[in-house]
């Protein structure tokens, strides 16, 4: 234990305060695999001092974790039932069904001219992934408490895991979606390329609405409650099973600052050809979504140091 | 070569206790509540009182070098699982730092991370993922882990259908395989067979000559004593004492098994209590005895309790909690339940001597602590002595087994047995 050591030691946490050197452990970050097998073990500060910064690299440094989370959700899912990953398939099926039979059917929304089925299926494909995802992410912390007390790892893992595992089911539907244009004639279109894109616009919504609720629901299990109200209210007010012509002139601004109504439009401009969202509307909306989401991350990362204790 | 792998300077963790409003939550007050929905959030926004903050971990400071194995004992609710929290960062220190070199691997429950749906085999990769094992290291050691929790037939079987032995064991393989260069570990010796506990011991001390840093909560003295050379002593909070472990482990034994079956507070103003109630003398005796004789199992124990009742007309009553040596409560007992006096009536202010008669052959060998509560109204407690007595009882023997050492279990009551033969038993006494 002699003086040079010690000062060794603070040194070393020093250049993790600073976080500027690269080669450190940088954000504190446990300096997990290949780094930690090296001779000098970085050294994670705890308490005053340690870093406060976002910690993208330390996100990066548990991606696996990231990976075996994701897979453990969709594992989980399917387990013990008897049709099993059929489910993946028939989901987006028999929703499409039910929405034909009482809106297309019965009360005969109006579908731009297309048949009611693969209107509302082109629709319902982001929708589902968005709710699922958000929810999901709004139940994480909850959910994954008995993990989060015994281990740390950067908490942020966790709805991202949540919102990550949807897209696997969100590619099972679309395969379905293929298959139903093929069976209504819809010739594919150059401009389904751009689906990645309305795709992260989705992902980056369910990931700050799931951040925002997980935050909250630490503290307030209100947020269960209201979760699953929220998403209602917010399908009703997309495009999911009408078209987004039918909201007046006057209200048509406001509607489109929900980035879903973006994202609808756009898949249904992607696949069937109709209107393609824009305007200031549209970008305004994607605005709000970038904000929501940084807002979101910054509050998430912000309570998750203590989380332990409020949960 | 001896450097610093933890060092630890001036940490404290606060928590805010006081729940009781908030456990009311699911009384009748049901429907009031559903009226007033912000009732809980002004309560929690409400700045806590310095009666409901309590200190798990108050300005400890200590130094570790790297490939030590250190003990940490105390009493529960010491502080030792909050301080392997900090270090693991669980959860944020309130003030103070801790530098810790190196990867942390915590083993603070085993089984962590197990989802019952996937396979032995799944969840041995997702369990090492989430102790912060790669998949590729993980793959290296699979075969190592799966020996050694013996589990080889069932890697294909959902674990909800593992006994919990074999959960547990495949839950310590896993962990046990971690590589890091700081480990922490919280009483998990605590679970599973005699057996599985000595390879986990044994697997501990493999850790530790490669020249990692343990960290090792126990209650087991023994455990401490074999694998540790240096011991933590954390007394509510803070650091009570800290050196070579048959020292401390010596000094540790010493304060709590010194007997304490008397005390007395001749002078109400430096008595325990409150301005409610204040205690003046208890003790521990035999029955027809004195305190300073032996306790045995066979005979029946008397608990005298004498206190000043300061409110007139309070209805207060008596509660003894009894506790073995592991600290677990073996069982509780309250002067209503079969005293008149203060059972529902108010009592006038005045002293008061209160006894309990523990029956012969109801209490099992060994050392035991008794917690003192006054509770008012039937369920508020307005003060509570947490050591009042603590003494040992000895088995003499009246018993048969007693020569076998002590028999586990909280209590070792005398029951009533019966054998009656039904067929063929009366032709032998015949």
């Amino acid at each position: 234990m002699s003086a040079s050591t010690l000062r060794d030691i603070d040194e070393a946490a020093g250049a993790c305060v600073a976080a500027a050197p690269p080669a450190g452990g940088g954000a504190g970050g446990a300096g997990r695999g290949r780094a930690a097998s090296q001779a000098a073990p970085p050294t994670v500060v705890i308490g005053e001092g340690a870093s406060r910064g976002f910690g993208f690299r330390e996100i990066w440094e548990y991606r696996e974790l990231l990976w075996f989370l994701t897979w453990r959700e969709i594992q989980g899912v399917y387990r013990q039932t008897a049709l099993g990953m059929t489910w993946v398939f028939l989901r987006p099926l028999l929703n499409v069904l039910v929405l034909s039979v009482v809106f297309g059917k019965i009360v005969r929304v109006p579908s731009e001219g297309m048949p009611y089925p693969l209107f509302a299926l082109v629709a319902l494909l982001p929708w589902s992934y968005f709710s699922g995802a958000a929810a999901r992410g709004a139940r994480s912390l909850v959910d994954n408490m008995h993990l989060i007390s015994k281990v740390y790892f950067p908490r942020i893992v966790i709805p991202l895991a949540g919102t990550v595992s949807g897209l696997v089911d969100f590619a099972a539907s679309f395969l379905v979606l293929l298959a139903a244009m093929q069976f209504y004639r819809m010739p594919a279109r150059i401009e389904m390329l751009w689906l990645p894109l309305f795709l992260a616009i989705a992902f980056c919504l369910a990931l700050a609405i799931g951040l925002w609720l997980a935050t909250l629901s630490v503290k307030y299990r209100d947020v269960s409650f209201a979760v699953t109200f929220v998403l209602q209210a917010l399908m009703y007010a997309s495009p999911v099973i009408y078209p987004a012509a039918m909201v007046p002139e006057r209200w048509q601004f406001l509607y489109s600052l929900n980035p879903m109504v973006g994202v609808i439009q756009g898949f249904r401009w992607m696949l069937l050809g109709q209107n393609a969202p824009g305007g200031a509307a549209f970008a305004a909306s994607l605005a709000l979504c970038l904000a929501a989401l940084a807002g979101g991350a910054y509050v998430f990362r912000r309570t998750e140091r203590s989380v332990v204790d409020l949960l | 070569m001896s450097d610093i792998a933890i060092r630890v300077q001036g940490l404290g963790k606060r928590y805010r206790i006081g729940r009781a409003r908030r456990e009311a939550r699911n009384h009748p007050s049901f429907f009031r509540r559903a009226l007033s929905p912000f009732g809980y959030l002004m309560e929690a926004m409400r700045r806590p009182r310095p009666d409901e903050i309590l200190w798990a971990i108050r300005d400890v400071s200590f130094e570790i070098e790297r490939g030590a194995v250190v003990g940490i004992i105390g009493r529960n609710g010491a502080g030792k699982s909050t301080l392997l929290r900090l270090l693991s960062r669980i959860t944020e220190p309130t003030c103070g730092r801790a530098l810790v070199r190196g990867r942390v691997g915590s083993l603070l429950e085993v089984g962590t991370g197990f989802h019952p749906e996937l396979t032995g085999r799944e969840n041995i990769f997702l369990s090492g993922a989430i102790l912060g094992m790669r998949r590729k290291e993980i793959a290296r050691k699979f075969d190592e882990i799966v020996a050694f929790a013996g589990v080889e037939k069932f890697l294909e079987t959902p674990v909800k259908r593992y006994s919990s032995g074999m959960y547990v064991r495949l839950a310590f393989a896993v962990a046990a395989h971690l590589e890091p260069e700081v480990l922490l570990v919280d009483e998990v010796l605590a679970v599973g067979d005699a057996a599985f506990q000595k390879k986990c011991l044994g697997r501990m001390t493999d850790v530790a000559s490669e020249g990692r840093t343990v960290l090792f909560v126990s209650h087991n003295m023994i455990a401490v004593q074999n694998l540790c050379a240096r011991v933590l002593w954390l007394h509510e909070g803070r650091l009570h004492a800290d050196g070579p472990a048959a020292d401390v482990l010596n000094r540790y034994l010493a304060a709590a098994f010194c007997a304490r079956r008397e005390q007395h507070w001749p002078d109400p103003q430096g008595a325990p209590g409150n301005d409610i109630v204040r205690l003046r003398r208890v003790c521990i005796r035999p029955e027809g005895g004195t305190p300073a004789d032996p306790l045995s199992t066979s005979v029946p124990l008397i608990v005298e309790v004498e206190f000043w009742n300061l409110r007139a007309g309070a209805r207060l009553h008596l509660c003894l909690h009894v506790l073995t040596e592991q600290q677990a409560v073996a069982f509780t007992t309250g002067s209503n339940e079969s005293d008149a006096l203060t059972r529902d009536n108010p009592l006038p202010e005045g002293l008061y001597r209160s006894s309990c008669r523990i029956p012969a052959d109801l209490l099992n060998s060994g050392v035991h602590r008794i917690v003192l509560l006054f509770l008012i109204n039937g369920l508020k407690i307005v003060f509570r002595h947490e050591e009042a007595l603590l003494f040992e009882v000895l088995e003499t023997g009246g018993r048969p087994g007693a020569w076998y050492g002590k028999e586990p279990g909280a209590v070792h009551p005398k029951l009533e047995w019966e054998t009656l033969p039904l067929i063929g038993g009366t032709a032998a006494s015949a």
